[in-house]
């Protein structure tokens, strides 16, 4: 399989949920491209349907809710699938780790009854033997030893049963993965661990790994590229060293300054919440909390381009620093904002 | 079979400005046994929440309780308040009004009467407020109970409290639910209760921690300021080294009930000397695209809390861990296994039929006996895991190590349960220190 | 409470049909038994007018719209009259029994140790015998001490229903008194009574509305069985449904259909109009079975002006100011 195979490819994605009243368009015009073994983060704080994306992606959406746009896997169209061949893709190529791994297990079945009925039902003919080495195999590669195969999930640690559930997702050894907060309720070491495993399972396995956190600091560190999501739409992407060393989009830049490290000199944080979903604003939907908007920004939707650097942004601002667009005088005068009290603020 | 621990060589935790002193604190909570224990009367296991903590909180200070989960630090800012009971030890507040007050030993009414000197700010705020009271009841509450207060008056110091804290206009906020605010709004809310008393301690449990980036900053920089308005004494209780670093004056690193290392934050962050303190320095994600996840972090996790390892409770995982360190039997379960994932699949059967039963080594012991068929194959094997990794920390634990029967016999150096001693500005709880360095 | 009466007023569907099917029913009798004095021609246990006998077992006509029974009471006044006594028994019933179980619950949930577990054992008991046998138990005790009439009837019904109750509330209190702001009631130094009043109260009740009226459908066919039975509500007393029953059955075998008809009809009626109530109640009150009705979501093709954009505001040209 060569690297620029691309694995997933979306185009003017939304995910929209229904409502009593209007529907909630908590995924809006999402594109992108992911090719495999490549680790794309996506990140965005709480109510930027970053989650949505992840699972709408794999086709797990609640009652009520509707996808639009182009989703190809490899080269199906993944929208007019007919159901029954969306089930068969999922776990055998596309995978999904969750956040409380507590859920995925069923307590009362031992961990080999687990592998044993994942790759029954995926892979019909697999013998005993085979199950038992797929099995110890995958256990291997994530640290857990094979004296514990015939153990139940409850005997196992928070740390070892979040591994045991990416055992389970990568026995199959699908080509894309999501991956929804896999350590957020983990500790900082055991997380580091994780991380690292994820990180390295694209060299043995050639995963396509879609990383879904709030934390800047995991994107850094394990991702090649990153995808900033702000009220359903990507504000920017692009490769993650340049995103984080040069970000272009107003929101990235202060979401990095508002990241509390061990480096940090003094507390920034960014005024106002994030819109409701089922209303946002008009115009560039950040612009009611952007420190850069203009007169335009309230009025135009900006379009996603390619920066200089080499990100795609989707920013006025941007794109009249970079030279891509020039506006008029007055489109350019800076935006005069309401003072964003407490009120408002997430 | 426990270790004990040795008695500690200096005092400097402790200071002469206290107001809160913590001695030889003790929360042990009973683990319910199984059905048949209960029925029987056999007590179950106990887990030792807080195991021997000392400690001094100087007045105006921010001191840092940094720890993962199982560390005992959530267990411990309870224990100041007094919402949990201590075991043994005490916990003694010298207030500015009040004079000094052994907390440990009160309850009841006389423990409510503490409510006006120490608080509490909560990690989830939306767990934390009545969702059937307004914002105006809910923080009016404390002042309702303790001083009587109604009407006019009441709302006034209701609103006062309210406008501190930043949720202004009040009147905004007086009559809404829980549920009508958002994360920032609600924990600010608990704030305001928190101060409305004007206490002197604020105990704060992880108050940032869930909420968003772009909102923590906000909420901290208001306790800052608080702090300085209303000559508060902060307990920052946190997993999030990064934000310890900022607000903190001290820093308290704490292990499975125990405090591993305590200093000054420059000091700590500059040259932190317990393994665990380098490991969570290591760990901590930086958004600094350069950098790349660590590899050399120590492995496994927070052991079993009702039976901790012996000697170091971190000694399984440390990577500078020395012969008195505590090895036993369960080290070397963890070794073998540790082994058998390392290796193909091809040799586990063999191997493990040979070495036979390993729940026996789960008993904490200082000599262990492995293998029921083959002692020469068995020795070899031993043998051959030492080879593959020959700076792994538990052979430097072995003592002995020969045929024994059918099997093969090991004993371990007797362990050392190491106290905080003094290193350059900080106390350590470790046997490497001080180092000649300090 | 304002969250209840929201709630209730926005479901749809299902659940709101048959809340109001139910209240329907349930409002009909409750107004019979209300204007009772006005609506009956004639009292409960009047057997003369003007000195006249009323004829026995006469057929429904204009001048009996129900007939007349055995005993020479006019059938509808019966039937009236006896809304009036299921209704006075099931209120009290059902209120007693709420008096007594949800402090009850919320007291030993909150305190826990022996005497919980002692209560619990009391109350668990007391749920698993059979509820007529209870009553009807409870009515011979309670017939020398209060006589036969209302009170002691609902009295006798009130022991079932206790244990529902102190159940309900002292499980949910055992779980509630783990939330993190009872926790904190107590970190502002609210005593144990406070902390039950204002924190664990308004928390734990939820379900008492919908057993309570499950419990007073329940308890008013318990009362007409007690009746059927004699030993319910003493003829003396009051008109009874239950006791109508028991004495039309021999008539109704030789052919009379009328005076076992209708106390039957009511009985089944209301207790249904109850039932109804309690489930609609269920369904709106119970967040995990609400099913919300959700409008059909209709997204507007993506044109080319607005590629990657919102939707057009009104008033503004796509991309342009207005």
């Amino acid at each position: 399989m060569k690297p620029e195979d691309v694995v997933i490819t979306t185009e003017d994605l939304r995910v929209w949920y229904g409502t009593a009243g209007d529907p909630v368009r908590a995924v809006d015009g999402v594109s992108f491209e992911l090719r495999a073994g490549e680790i794309l983060g996506l990140v965005g704080e709480s109510g930027c349907g970053k989650s949505t994306l992840g699972r709408g992606l794999l086709g797990l959406m609640p009652d009520g809710a509707e996808r639009d746009g182009r989703l190809l896997f490899r080269d199906k169209d993944m929208l007019t699938l007919k159901r029954r061949e969306q089930i068969a893709l999922r776990g055998r190529e596309l995978g999904l780790i969750f956040q409380e791994p507590l859920t995925r297990l069923n307590p009362l079945m031992r961990i080999s009854e687990h592998f044993s009925e994942t790759l029954k039902a995926h892979e019909r003919g697999i013998t005993k033997d085979q199950i038992e080495h797929r099995s110890l195999e995958a256990l291997r590669l994530m640290g857990i030893p094979p004296t514990r195969y015939k153990a139940f999930p409850h005997e196992f640690s928070g740390g070892m049963r979040q591994r045991l559930m990416i055992a389970l997702t990568l026995v199959l050894r699908p080509s894309f993965v999501v991956a929804d907060e896999p350590t957020t309720a983990l500790d900082v070491l055991v997380e580091a661990q994780i991380i690292r495993m994820l990180h390295d399972l694209r060299d043995t396995y050639e995963t396509s790994l879609l990383l879904i956190t709030h934390n800047l600091g995991i994107i850094a560190e394990a991702c090649d590229r990153v995808a900033v999501m702000y009220a359903g739409r990507i504000v920017e992407i692009g490769d993650a060293k340049t995103v984080f060393r040069d970000p272009q989009h107003p929101y990235t830049r202060e979401l990095l300054r508002s990241t509390i490290s061990l480096r940090t000199t003094g507390l920034n944080y960014i005024e106002g919440a994030p819109p409701d979903l089922s209303d946002p604003p008009p115009g560039c939907r950040f612009h009611p909390r952007c420190p850069d908007a203009m007169e335009v920004c309230a009025v135009r939707v900006p379009e996603p381009r390619q920066q200089p650097n080499g990100s795609r942004t989707e920013c006025w601002a941007a794109d009249q620093a970079n030279g891509l667009v020039t506006l008029t005088e007055d489109e350019r005068i800076p935006l005069a904002k309401e003072v964003i009290a407490v009120a408002d603020e997430a | 079979m426990p270790t004990k621990p040795e008695t500690p060589t200096t005092g400097t935790t402790t200071g002469t400005d206290d107001v809160v002193r913590i001695s030889d604190l003790d929360v042990h909570f009973a683990l319910q046994g199984s059905a048949l224990a209960r029925l029987l009367g056999r007590r179950g296991r106990t887990v030792k929440a807080i195991d021997g903590v000392n400690l001094g909180l100087r007045r105006g200070e921010v001191l840092g309780l940094v720890g993962e989960s199982g560390s005992g630090k959530t267990t411990l800012g309870r224990a100041v308040l007094g919402l949990v009971p201590s075991t043994a030890g005490s916990i003694t507040y010298h207030g500015r009004d009040r004079g000094e007050v052994v907390v440990s030993e009160l309850a009841g009414r006389e423990l409510r009467r503490l409510r006006t000197d120490m608080q509490m700010v909560f990690q989830d705020p939306g767990a934390a407020l009545n969702p059937g009271m307004t914002i105006e009841e809910a923080v009016g509450h404390p002042l309702v109970i303790h001083r009587g207060l109604k009407g006019e008056e009441l709302r006034g110091r209701v609103a006062a409290a309210l406008e501190k804290v930043g949720l202004a206009p009040v009147e905004r906020y007086l009559s809404k639910y829980p549920a009508d605010l958002s994360g920032g709004q609600k924990q600010r809310a608990v704030i305001a209760r928190a101060i409305i008393l004007e206490p002197e301690v604020v105990i704060a449990d992880e108050p940032v921690s869930m909420l968003d980036m772009s909102v923590r900053a906000k909420i901290l920089q208001l306790m800052l300021d608080l702090k300085d308005e209303l000559q508060l004494t902060y307990v920052y209780i946190t997993h999030d080294l990064a934000s310890a670093k900022y607000v903190c004056d001290r820093i308290a690193i704490m292990y499975l009930g125990r405090i591993v290392e305590i200093g000054p934050t420059q000091e700590i962050f500059d040259n932190p000397r317990h393994p665990y303190t380098q490991a969570l320095l290591k760990a901590i994600p930086e958004p600094d695209p350069d950098r790349m996840v660590p590899r050399d972090l120590p492995r496994g996790e927070i052991p079993d809390a009702a039976e901790p390892p012996l000697g170091c409770s971190f000694h399984p995982r440390c990577p500078q861990a020395v012969a008195e360190c505590g090895w036993e039997s369960r080290d070397l379960r963890a070794l073998l296994e540790e082994h058998w994932t390392r290796n193909p699949e091809a040799t586990y059967g063999a191997e493990r039929d040979m070495v036979g039963d390993l729940d026996k080594l789960d008993k904490p012991e200082l000599s262990a006996h492995v293998g029921t068929k083959d002692a020469a194959g068995t020795l070899a094997l031993l043998n051959r895991i030492k080879a593959e990794k020959p700076d792994e920390p538990f052979w430097r634990g072995v003592e002995t190590l020969e045929e024994d029967g059918n099997g093969v016999a090991i004993t371990f150096t007797e362990p050392t349960d190491p106290a905080l001693r003094r290193a350059g500005g900080v106390d350590v709880a470790c046997v490497l220190y001080p180092d000649p360095a300090d | 409470m304002r969250h209840w009466v929201r709630t209730i007023w926005n479901t749809r569907g299902l659940a709101r049909w048959i809340l109001l099917a139910g209240l329907v029913l349930v409002v009909a009798f409750v107004v019979m038994a209300v204007l009772a004095p006005w609506i009956a021609p004639y009292d409960f246990n009047q057997t003369r007018v003007d000195g006249d006998k009323l004829p026995k077992l006469a057929h429904p006509s204009g001048e009996h719209w129900l007939g007349t029974n055995d005993q020479f009471f006019d059938i509808w006044s019966r039937v009236v009259w006896g809304a009036r006594t299921a209704l006075e028994v099931i209120v009290l019933s059902v209120l007693f029994s709420i008096l007594i179980g949800v402090p009850l619950g919320l007291v030993s949930g909150f305190i826990g140790g022996w005497a919980d577990r002692a209560l619990v054992f009391v109350m668990d008991s007391l749920y698993a015998l059979p509820s007529l046998l209870l009553a009807i138990v409870f009515s011979f005790l309670l017939r020398d001490a209060l006589g036969g009439g209302i009170v002691a009837a609902a009295l006798s019904l009130t022991c079932i229903y206790i244990p529902q109750y102190f159940r309900v509330v002292r499980n949910t209190t055992v779980s509630v008194k783990q939330s993190v702001y009872v926790e904190a009631a107590r970190a502002i130094g609210a005593p144990p009574t406070t902390i039950m009043r204002k924190y664990l109260f308004g928390n734990v009740v939820q379900s008492v509305p919908v057993i309570g009226t499950l419990n007073a459908a329940d308890a008013l066919s318990t009362l007409a069985a007690l009746g059927f039975l004699g030993f319910g509500i003493q003829p003396t007393e009051a008109s009874e449904w239950g006791y109508d029953l028991s004495r039309a059955l021999d008539d109704a075998q030789a052919g009379t259909w009328w005076p076992a008809l209708f106390p039957g009809l009511a009985i089944i009626l209301l207790i249904t109009g109850l039932t109804l109530v309690g489930e609609g109640l269920n369904e709106t009150l119970n967040p995990s079975l609400r099913r919300r009705r959700l409008v059909p979501v209709r997204m507007p093709a993506m044109g080319p002006s607005d590629h990657y954009g919102a939707l057009p505001t009104p008033g503004r040209g796509p991309g342009g100011r207005p």
